[in-house]
């Protein structure tokens, strides 16, 4: 018990230190793939010191839910973190049912996000809070089925309990396809979530056309340091549920399991560059599309699970 | 295993045609089917194959993903479009529909009375769902190409429902059937390019205010 404690405990320290990490293979991959050379390994932790040690400045137009954004936005981002498991042993916290905390957590600091963004009165904001608001309405019961799926092939309604057994072979065989299905829609949350490519475009300087990056553009200094490493940590926490699928890790020896868990992670992170570099950003008016997409994709596992 | 796996991605494909609106992808999408269905009959069948079996499956396959989408994808080049702009259903619509057909095509399948030793009700999910998806696309879009794909869906999901129902020497008609569908897809490659150099487009709707 004491021992699953602290390798939970050393799960969310690592992330903590490593998640602004990600960041950086997703540049370099990208940099690689477009010839350039890209930014030094260590950028999102300097951009974040430098963040760190600016003051902020607030309009006079807004109140203090503009304020509570970027906090509120961090807190709920840490807490979603301490409830996924890493590396095969259970989370910080685990219990029946985490897993619908761990979505309306990712809700509640999405909520903040919005509420902030409308505060400033910008009307450029509230057209990225209005975006946000309805891609994220579409990709929420996609993630939430495809953890049901998960539960109701191993049995367990606990996101700890469910990433503990996936480790066992025996779901695989006959649960493949369903598997398959879960993980694809995972992806297509995975990218929404974190406003990636092809649902939003990180790096795009049109305000006309960004979705998460137009929400946070009145935010400066500390509170846009807390923004930019919720961000991180949010990459990390998603991108556990999907490489748990993958890489079920069950081998009894700690270390090992964080290290396949650590390069796994690595290797999402590259296949995201990847499908940044090589795709273009859909349509404004089809990303709904691709979300109806992952939510077929997340209910077509009760076709194997359920008969 | 395999079977299954198959079988997944038949269902994607599946919904894949009923959500794209590229012409190009949707032939890709019939051929990819057709080659998904060829599986699926070897990886289904208990026992191993004998010479005509082989000889059955692979002219199947090589008209069905090669010959045809060929056939399709000059036609269409030379019908000059890319896009199925104003279909009769929308696509969002669409693949909420290719969603309810899919459970509804697995529930039926359940339901239906299978002979002894038949396949796994999934397979014959997997050939209605096929069946349906080829009459949606017949009833509900307006490019002509479209229609032929959907015909040719519904044709690929005919060919997997008879050795799934285990019926005996299946693969003869089969073949039969195919040439006819061969000549069916020539007939329409040539009519739809006749249609559009007559009329300057391949929409099914505006032909019916022709007059004499």
């Amino acid at each position: 018990m004491i021992a699953d404690f602290f390798a939970a405990l050393f799960g969310v320290t690592l992330a903590l230190i490593l998640a602004p990490f990600l960041r950086t293979l997703i540049n370099r991959t990208k940099a690689r793939m477009a010839g350039r050379q890209g930014p030094p390994l260590l950028q999102p932790y300097w951009s974040l010191a430098r963040l760190l040690r600016k003051g902020a400045v607030y309009s006079t137009t807004t109140t203090w839910m503009f304020r509570a954004g970027p906090v509120v936005t961090l807190a709920t981002m840490f807490g979603a973190l301490c409830l996924v498991p890493f590396g095969g042993n259970p989370a910080l916290l685990h219990f029946e049912g985490d897993v619908l905390l761990m979505a309306y957590l990712l809700a509640l600091g999405r909520f903040f996000t919005i509420l902030a963004a409308l505060d400033t009165g910008s009307s450029f904001e509230g057209m990225g809070a209005n975006r946000e608001a309805f891609f994220s309405a579409l990709s929420e019961p996609a993630l939430l089925l495809g953890v049901a799926g998960l539960g109701a092939i191993t049995g367990s309604v606990s996101l700890s309990g469910i990433y503990g057994r996936l480790g066992n072979s025996a779901f695989l065989g006959s649960h493949l396809p369903a598997m398959i299905f879960i993980l694809a829609a995972f992806v297509i949350v995975y990218l929404t979530e974190n406003a990636r490519i092809p649902v939003d475009d990180p790096t795009t300087h049109l305000e006309l056309t960004m979705i998460h990056e137009v929400m946070v553009l009145d935010h400066c200094g500390v509170d846009l340091a807390f923004i930019e490493y919720a961000g991180a940590l949010k990459l990390w926490a998603l991108g556990l549920l999907i490489t748990g699928i993958v890489f079920p890790v069950s081998t009894g020896s700690f270390w090992l399991d964080a290290g396949v868990s650590l390069a796994s992670m690595a290797v999402l992170q590259i296949c995201v560059g990847l499908v940044e570099s090589l795709m273009a950003r859909l349509k404004m008016g089809r990303v709904p599309l691709l979300l109806g997409i992952a939510f077929v994709m997340s209910t077509l596992w009760i076709m194997w699970v359920v008969r | 295993m395999t079977d299954q796996l198959v079988i997944a991605l038949l269902f994607l494909v599946n919904l894949r045609m009923f959500a794209t609106s590229r012409l190009d992808s949707l032939i890709r999408g019939v051929a990819l089917q057709a080659f998904l269905l060829v599986c699926l009959a070897v990886v289904s069948r208990e026992g191993a194959l004998s010479w005509e079996g082989w000889t059955f499956l692979s002219v199947t396959g090589l008209v069905k993903c090669a010959v045809l989408p060929v056939m399709m994808t000059r036609a269409l080049r030379s019908a000059g479009i890319r896009r199925e702009v104003e279909p009769l259903v929308g696509y969002r619509v669409s693949l909420f529909i290719g969603l309810i057909v899919t459970g509804f095509s697995i529930w039926a399948a359940a339901q239906l009375p299978m002979p002894d030793g038949a396949a796994d009700p999934l397979v014959v999910a997997a050939a209605l769902i096929s069946m349906i998806t080829g009459l949606f696309l017949i009833v509900a879009r307006r490019k002509a190409i479209s229609q032929a794909i959907g015909y040719l869906a519904m044709e690929n999901g005919v060919y997997v429902l008879a050795p799934a129902l285990a019926v005996h020497g299946p693969l003869i008609v089969e073949t039969g059937v195919l040439l006819d569908v061969f000549v069916g897809v020539f007939i329409m490659g040539v009519i739809i390019l006749h249609i559009r150099q007559e009329f300057k487009h391949i929409d099914i709707d505006r032909l019916s205010e022709l007059r004499d």
